[in-house]
C-alpha cells in the first residue's frame, strides 16, 4: 500500500488559474473568430468577384449614342416608299445606300471626321427608324446612333487622348447620350467590340446542351438503374463501378483530348460543330448523372420493392413503374447540376476546335458554332479595350443561366425530397 | 420516319388483338398483358429494319462507286486508283449538292449515273427495310397465343439495352487510354521518353521550326509549375481557409447561419473556370503585380503563379470544406462528448480531438483538391503565363501541363508533328497522376471510415 499524497481540491479563485481560464477561454474566442474570419474571407472573394463582374458588366449592356441630324429629303438614296410595306424592305434598305447617308450626315453635323465618331453598324438603327416610320423619309430627322468604339470607351473610362476630345465636345453640345445595349443580345460575334453580342454562343450553348442532355441523361440513368438495382456482383460489374468512379474525377481537359483523337481524327466529324461538343460533354456529364441517379435509387425504400413484388410485379416492372418515378426528382436534381457544369465548361471545347470566330448563329449541331464559355475566353484574349465590358456582360449572362439552373435544382429537391 | 410509323400501327394493332385474346381467353390464362404483346410486335418491326438500314447506309457508297465505274462513262477515267479517286469523289460532291460545278472536266458526264445509282439504291434500300419490317411484325403477331411470354421477351431486351448503356462507360475509359497511349506511343517514337520526362528545356515551338527535337520537350518545368500553382499555392489558401470553413460552420455556426452560409461557399465551386480565369488575368494579377513592385521584387510579371494560385485555391475551399465536413461528422460523438465532460473547451476539442481522429478523411480529402487542382486549365491558361520557367520566385510567370496542352493544340499544324502529339504525352502523364492520387485517396478515405464502424 502506497499512501495517497493528501490533494488539495484545485483552487479556481487563485491568480494562477484565473489567468489560466481566461487564457483558455481567450484562445477559444480567438479559435472562434478564426473560424468565422475563414467563411467570412470566403463568402467575401465571392461578393467582390460578383461586384466587380456586375460592375464591369453593367456598361457592357449600354451604349454611347450620338444625336445626328439627318435629312433624308436631300440624302443621296435610292429608296421607293412602297417597298418598305413589301416583304423585301431588308433588302432594299441595304441597298439603299444607307451607310453612306449616315457618315455624310454625320460629317455635315460635325464637321470632316465626323463619320468616324459612329459605329461602322450605326446605319442600322437608321434602317429600323425608316422601317419603324417611313414618313421621315421626307423631312428631316434627328436620331441618336451608336457612337464608335473610341468615342464609347471615352464616355464610359478613359479613352484615347483624341478620342476623349471628341467626346468633350460632343458633350458640349448635348449630343451624346446613353441607351440600352439591344444588340448585344442579338448580335454574334464581330471584330468591333460595339457591334458584338452573344446570340451566337448562346445558341450554341443551347445546341451542344441539347446533344449533350439527349446523350448523357437516358445513357445514365440506364446506368444507375442497372448498377443499382440488377447488376451481379461480378468482376465485371467492379469494373464498370471503377470506371464511372474514375470518369467523374478525370480532368476535363482529358475528354477534349478524347474528342479530339477518336470525334475528329477517327470518325471524322465535323470540326468546331455543336455535335461533337455535346458528344464530349456528354461523356463527362454522364458519370455525374449515374452518380447521382444511383444515390437517388437507393434512397427509395426497399419495401417498396418487396410490395411491387409481392402483388405479383416483375423486376423489370418493379423499377420502371415504382423506383424510378419515385427517384427520378433526386435524378433531375443531379442532372440539371451536371448540367450547369457542362454550360461552364471551356476548356474540353477549345481542343476540339470551338474557339473559332463565327460571326453568324449555328443554324444546326454541325454547323461551326462557339458556346458562352469559349466566347469570354476569346474576348478576353482581345487587345481592344471596349471588350472587357462586353467580357464580362457577357460573363453576366452566363452566371444568370448558372444560378437560375442551380437555383431550379435546389427548388426540385426541396419540393420532391421525401423522408421515407 | 415512316418505319417508327409503322411500329407504332403495329403496337396500336397487335395490342388490340391480345385484348380481344384475352376478354376471350379464360381468366388468368393470358401470361402477359396486351401493351406487352403491342410492344414485342412492334420491337420486332422496328429492330431488324433498323439494323438493315444501319447495314445499308454502310455498305451503299461502294455499291453506288461500283456501278458508277460499270457505266459508259467511267470508261474514260484514268487507270491510277488516286487521280481515279480524286473524279469520282467530285462526282459525288456534285451529286450530293455540296459542290456547283466539276473542276475536272471528266467528273461532269459521271454525276447523272451517280445520281441514278443513288437513287437506285437508296430506294432499294427503303423498300427492303420496309419488308423486313413488315417480315418482322407478321412473325411476331402470329406468334401471339394466350400462353406466350411476351412480357419475358421484351423485358429481356431492356435489361440488355441497360446492360448496353452502362458499358458505355468502360467503353469511354477505354476510348481515353487507348487514344492518349497510341498518341503518346508516336510521341515517344520521335522523342526520348527520359528526355521527356527529366528534361529541363521546353521549347516546342524551336522543335517546329526545324531545329530537331533534342532538348526541346524536357517538361520538367511544366511539372513544377503545375505543382507549384496547383499543389503548393492553391492548397496553402485552400486548406485553411476549407478547414476552419467547415469547422466554424459544424461546429459554432447556429443552424440557421449553417443554413445559408453553405451554399453560398458551394457557389464558389460552380462558377465556372473560365470566369475565375478572367478575374484573375483582370482583377488579380495587375494588383499583385504592382503590389510586387511597390515592395522592389523584381521580375515581377502579369503574368504571376501567385494569382492563378490563389484563385484556384478559392476555387478549391467549398471542396476541401465538404471534405473535411464529412470527415468531421464521421467522428463518432462519444468521442466529443468525453472530451467536452473533462473540462475541454470546444476549440480544444476540436484540436486535440476532433481533427486528429478525422486526419486521414480531411488528407484524402485534400488529395482529392490536388488532383483537381492540377487538372483545371482555364484559371491557368488566363492567368498563370505562357513561359516555361523552372523557379520559386511566385510572382513570375510559369506554365502548366494543362497550359501547354491547349497551347500546342490550337493552333494549325499537322497532326503528325511531335509538337501535337507531345500534348497527348502531356495528357497521358496527367490522366495518370490524377487516376493515382484519387486512387490513394479514396483508399485513404475508405480505411479511415472502416476505423470508426
Amino acid at each position: 500500500m502506497t499512501d495517497i499524497a493528501p490533494r488539495n481540491p484545485t483552487d479556481w479563485k487563485s491568480d494562477v488559474m484565473r489567468r489560466r481560464i481566461a487564457r483558455r477561454y481567450g484562445a477559444e474566442r480567438r479559435f472562434r473568430l478564426l473560424g468565422l474570419g475563414a467563411v467570412m474571407l470566403s463568402a467575401g472573394f465571392l461578393a467582390f468577384l460578383l461586384i466587380s463582374m456586375v460592375g464591369n458588366g453593367i456598361r457592357g449592356f449600354t451604349r454611347t449614342e450620338i444625336l445626328v441630324p439627318i435629312d433624308f429629303s436631300t440624302a443621296p438614296m435610292l429608296i421607293d416608299p412602297a417597298v418598305l410595306k413589301g416583304a423585301n424592305a431588308d433588302q432594299a434598305l441595304a441597298n439603299a445606300g444607307l451607310p453612306n447617308v449616315t457618315n455624310l450626315a454625320a460629317i455635315a453635323a460635325f464637321g470632316p471626321k465626323g463619320d468616324e465618331l459612329l459605329s461602322p453598324n450605326a446605319w442600322l438603327s437608321v434602317r429600323d427608324a425608316i422601317k419603324a416610320d417611313p414618313s421621315i423619309l421626307s423631312g428631316k430627322k434627328t436620331l441618336s446612333l451608336p457612337a464608335a468604339t473610341g468615342i464609347d470607351l471615352a464616355a464610359k473610362s478613359t479613352g484615347s487622348p483624341e478620342a476623349e476630345a471628341a467626346y468633350d465636345k460632343l458633350k458640349q453640345s448635348g449630343s451624346v447620350s446613353t441607351g440600352f445595349n439591344g444588340s448585344f443580345l442579338t448580335a454574334s460575334d464581330a471584330t468591333d467590340p460595339t457591334q458584338v453580342g452573344i446570340w451566337g454562343a448562346f445558341k450554341g450553348s443551347l445546341l451542344t446542351m441539347l446533344v449533350t442532355l439527349a446523350l448523357s441523361f437516358p445513357v445514365g440513368v440506364a446506368t444507375a438503374l442497372y448498377l443499382e438495382e440488377y447488376a451481379p456482383k461480378a468482376w465485371w460489374t467492379d469494373i464498370i463501378e471503377v470506371s464511372i468512379n474514375n470518369l467523374a474525377a478525370v480532368p476535363s481537359i482529358i475528354f477534349g483530348l478524347l474528342g479530339l483523337s477518336i470525334f475528329l481524327n477517327l470518325l471524322d466529324f465535323p470540326r468546331s460543330a455543336a455535335l461533337v461538343g455535346g458528344m464530349t460533354l456528354a461523356l463527362m456529364t454522364m458519370p455525374v448523372i449515374v452518380i447521382a441517379g444511383r444515390n437517388a435509387i437507393k434512397a427509395v425504400p426497399p419495401s417498396i420493392r418487396d410490395a411491387a413484388l409481392g402483388v405479383g410485379a416483375s423486376p423489370v416492372q418493379v423499377v420502371f413503374h415504382h423506383v424510378l418515378p419515385l427517384a427520378l426528382p433526386g435524378i433531375l436534381t443531379g442532372t440539371i447540376i451536371g448540367m450547369a457544369r457542362a454550360l461552364g465548361e471551356t476548356a474540353p471545347l477549345l481542343m476540339i476546335g470551338m474557339r473559332a470566330f463565327i460571326a453568324t448563329p449555328p443554324g444546326g449541331v454541325t454547323d461551326p458554332a462557339t458556346v458562352l464559355p469559349v466566347q469570354i475566353f476569346l474576348w478576353s484574349d482581345e487587345v481592344s479595350k471596349g471588350f472587357v465590358e462586353k467580357t464580362s456582360a457577357a460573363i453576366i449572362v452566363l452566371l444568370a443561366f448558372l444560378l437560375a439552373m442551380n437555383g431550379l435544382a435546389i427548388y426540385l429537391r426541396n419540393k420532391f425530397e421525401k423522408r421515407w | 420516319m415512316l418505319l417508327l410509323g409503322l411500329a407504332v400501327v403495329a403496337w396500336v394493332v397487335a395490342r388490340a388483338r391480345a385484348t380481344r385474346l384475352q376478354t376471350a381467353a379464360p381468366k388468368g390464362a393470358m401470361h402477359s398483358l396486351p401493351s406487352y404483346h403491342g410492344w414485342y410486335v412492334a420491337l420486332w418491326a422496328l429492330l431488324p429494319a433498323c439494323l438493315f438500314l444501319a447495314v445499308w447506309t454502310n455498305v451503299m457508297p461502294g455499291l453506288v462507286t461500283s456501278s458508277v465505274l460499270q457505266s459508259p462513262a467511267a470508261k474514260a477515267l484514268p487507270e491510277d486508283d488516286f487521280s481515279r479517286g480524286a473524279i469520282l469523289g467530285e462526282a459525288r460532291a456534285i451529286a450530293g449538292g455540296n459542290q456547283a460545278a466539276a473542276f475536272n472536266p471528266l467528273a461532269q458526264p459521271l454525276v447523272q449515273p451517280y445520281r441514278d445509282a443513288q437513287s437506285r439504291y437508296a430506294t432499294g434500300g427503303v423498300i427492303l427495310a420496309l419488308i423486313l419490317a413488315f417480315a418482322g411484325a407478321a412473325y411476331a403477331f402470329t406468334r401471339m397465343r394466350t400462353d406466350f411470354r411476351a412480357r419475358t421477351r421484351v423485358e429481356r431486351l431492356v435489361m440488355g439495352a441497360l446492360l448496353l448503356a452502362s458499358l458505355i462507360a468502360i467503353i469511354t475509359t477505354v476510348g481515353i487510354v487507348a487514344s492518349l497511349l497510341w498518341e503518346s506511343i508516336r510521341f515517344f517514337s520521335m522523342v526520348n521518353p527520359i528526355d521527356f520526362l527529366f528534361g529541363t528545356k521546353w521549347s516546342p515551338q524551336s522543335a517546329a521550326l526545324g531545329y530537331g527535337n533534342e532538348n526541346a520537350f524536357g517538361a520538367v518545368p511544366l511539372f513544377w509549375g503545375t505543382i507549384f500553382i496547383g499543389a503548393i499555392i492553391a492548397m496553402v489558401v485552400a486548406i485553411p481557409l476549407g478547414l476552419m470553413s467547415a469547422i466554424y460552420l459544424t461546429q459554432y455556426a447556429s443552424p440557421n447561419t449553417r443554413k445559408w452560409m453553405k451554399p453560398i461557399l458551394e457557389v464558389l465551386a460552380g462558377v465556372p473556370t473560365v470566369v475565375y480565369g478572367y478575374f484573375a488575368a483582370l482583377t488579380i494579377a495587375p494588383a499583385l503585380r504592382d503590389f510586387a513592385v511597390s515592395i522592389g521584387i523584381h521580375g515581377a510579371s502579369s503574368e504571376s503563379a501567385l494569382a492563378a494560385g490563389l484563385v484556384m485555391g478559392v476555387m478549391i475551399i467549398p471542396f476541401v470544406s465538404s471534405m473535411a465536413d464529412d470527415s468531421i461528422a464521421a467522428v463518432p460523438q462519444a468521442m466529443r462528448d468525453g472530451s467536452l465532460a473533462m473540462g475541454a473547451t470546444t476549440s480544444e476539442t476540436i484540436k486535440r480531438v476532433l481533427i486528429p481522429a478525422a486526419l486521414p478523411g480531411v488528407v484524402g480529402g485534400v488529395l482529392l483538391a490536388v488532383s483537381r487542382a492540377i487538372g483545371e486549365t482555364m484559371i491557368v491558361v488566363m492567368a498563370a503565363g505562357l513561359a516555361a520557367n523552372l523557379t520559386l520566385n511566385p510572382f513570375s510567370s510559369v506554365t502548366t501541363v494543362t497550359t501547354q496542352i491547349v497551347q500546342l493544340l490550337t493552333g494549325d499544324q499537322e497532326f503528325d508533328s511531335a509538337k501535337t502529339l507531345a500534348a497527348f504525352a502531356l495528357g497521358l502523364v496527367l490522366f495518370i497522376v490524377t487516376l493515382l492520387l484519387n486512387i490513394v485517396a479514396l483508399r485513404v478515405v475508405k480505411k479511415y471510415r472502416e476505423a470508426y464502424e
